[in-house]
């Protein structure tokens, strides 16, 4: 099936979405965390299209050591492993996470968060600059999930990460994109790639986020908390298309007043 | 001389032999080395060098491997 996006770039109007220098044909990034069971996890993630899919680093349960990494579930040649720092409330935990993913994993990647608050998951934007700087100085690209701050957004960038992730919404709260203004105003400012990460609940959360020109969308709990996570994910790549193209499309002005479709000349008297 | 030692492996204290080797370790644990990454006292230690590192008393061991996450 050729997809509205692979049409359009076929006519030359979309690129792959690039970070540090690997392209990607996907601009929905997923994650593999709060799923039911193993099965519908790769089902939701096969059908969601997506190539980046995020992992998290934690101990091995020694009492269940014959219980399989994720990697027993998700083949690293057909998905872009991107692991996380989750949970991490410091830039030297941070750091020391994203150690062990690389270690673990398949490729220079992290996405890095530092979070700073345990009852609302916003960023410690300090601690983020601080381990952002440390990762990249150490060989890292670096995908730094943050808020929706301009100036954390250019201090980043500075600071050499290869891709500005501003949250929707609080991570898991699916309150949908709550600031488009200042998530346009990152992507109109920063010339790394801008990834929203966290906060979308629906399709349409999807489709207005892609809506703003943003280059990609990371989603976790929105496909797997769905009542049926398979049928999200179709949705969710679709929804992400749509914006896409929408963006791509260019929209009508908006206006305040009504203005006719149909002609005004040729009524009957 | 064959007492045990005692180390801390995933915050569990754990008694080991010593002389052990971290990669004997993963065996006792029924771990395969592929699938797991060791930090030895807050330091990577490489597949191909758990053979080479044996664990001490009050050494703290930190096994990790991908679980599900966004």
């Amino acid at each position: 099936m050729t997809t509205a996006v692979e049409t359009l770039r076929g006519a030359g109007r979309d690129t792959p979405l690039t970070i540090g220098g690997r392209a990607f044909q996907s601009r929905l990034m997923v994650g593999t965390g709060k799923y039911g069971d193993n099965e519908t996890m790769v089902r939701a993630i096969e059908t969601s299209g997506a190539d980046i899919v995020t992992v998290a680093v934690r101990r091995v349960d020694l009492d269940r050591t014959k219980e399989a990494s994720v990697l027993h579930h998700l083949d690293p040649k057909r998905f872009f492993l991107l692991a996380n720092t989750a949970g991490c409330y410091s830039a030297d935990e941070a750091v020391r996470y994203a150690r062990l993913g690389r270690e673990a994993g398949f490729n220079d990647f992290v996405k890095l968060e530092v979070i700073g608050d345990k009852e609302t998951l916003l960023p410690d934007v300090v601690g983020l600059l601080e381990a952002a700087k440390t990762l990249v100085r150490d060989g890292f690209t670096v995908l730094a999930y943050t808020n929706e701050d301009l100036i954390t957004a250019l201090r980043l960038e500075d600071a050499g990460c290869a891709a500005v992730m501003p949250l929707a919404s609080p991570i898991g709260s699916g309150l949908g994109l709550l600031n488009p203004f200042s998530v346009r105003t990152i992507k109109r400012r920063l010339g790394v790639p801008v990834v929203v990460d966290a906060g979308v609940g629906t399709a349409s959360d999807a489709c207005i986020t892609m809506e703003q020109g943003v280059d990609g969308i990371l989603m976790n709990t929105a496909i797997a908390a769905a009542q049926d996570p398979v049928a999200m994910a179709q949705a969710m790549r679709l929804a992400v298309e749509a914006g896409r193209l929408a963006f791509l499309a260019g929209r009508m002005p908006r206006r305040e007043i009504a203005v006719p479709s149909s002609p005004v000349k040729g009524m009957l008297d | 001389m064959n007492a045990s030692i005692d180390v801390v492996v995933n915050g569990e204290p754990r008694a080991v032999t010593p002389g052990q080797t971290l990669l004997e370790l993963l065996g006792t644990l029924g771990l395969d080395p592929r699938t797991v990454v060791v930090e030895h006292n807050r330091r990577i230690v490489r597949r191909p060098a758990l053979g080479d590192v044996t664990v001490a008393a009050g050494d703290a061991i930190e096994l990790v491997h991908f679980v599900g996450g966004g």
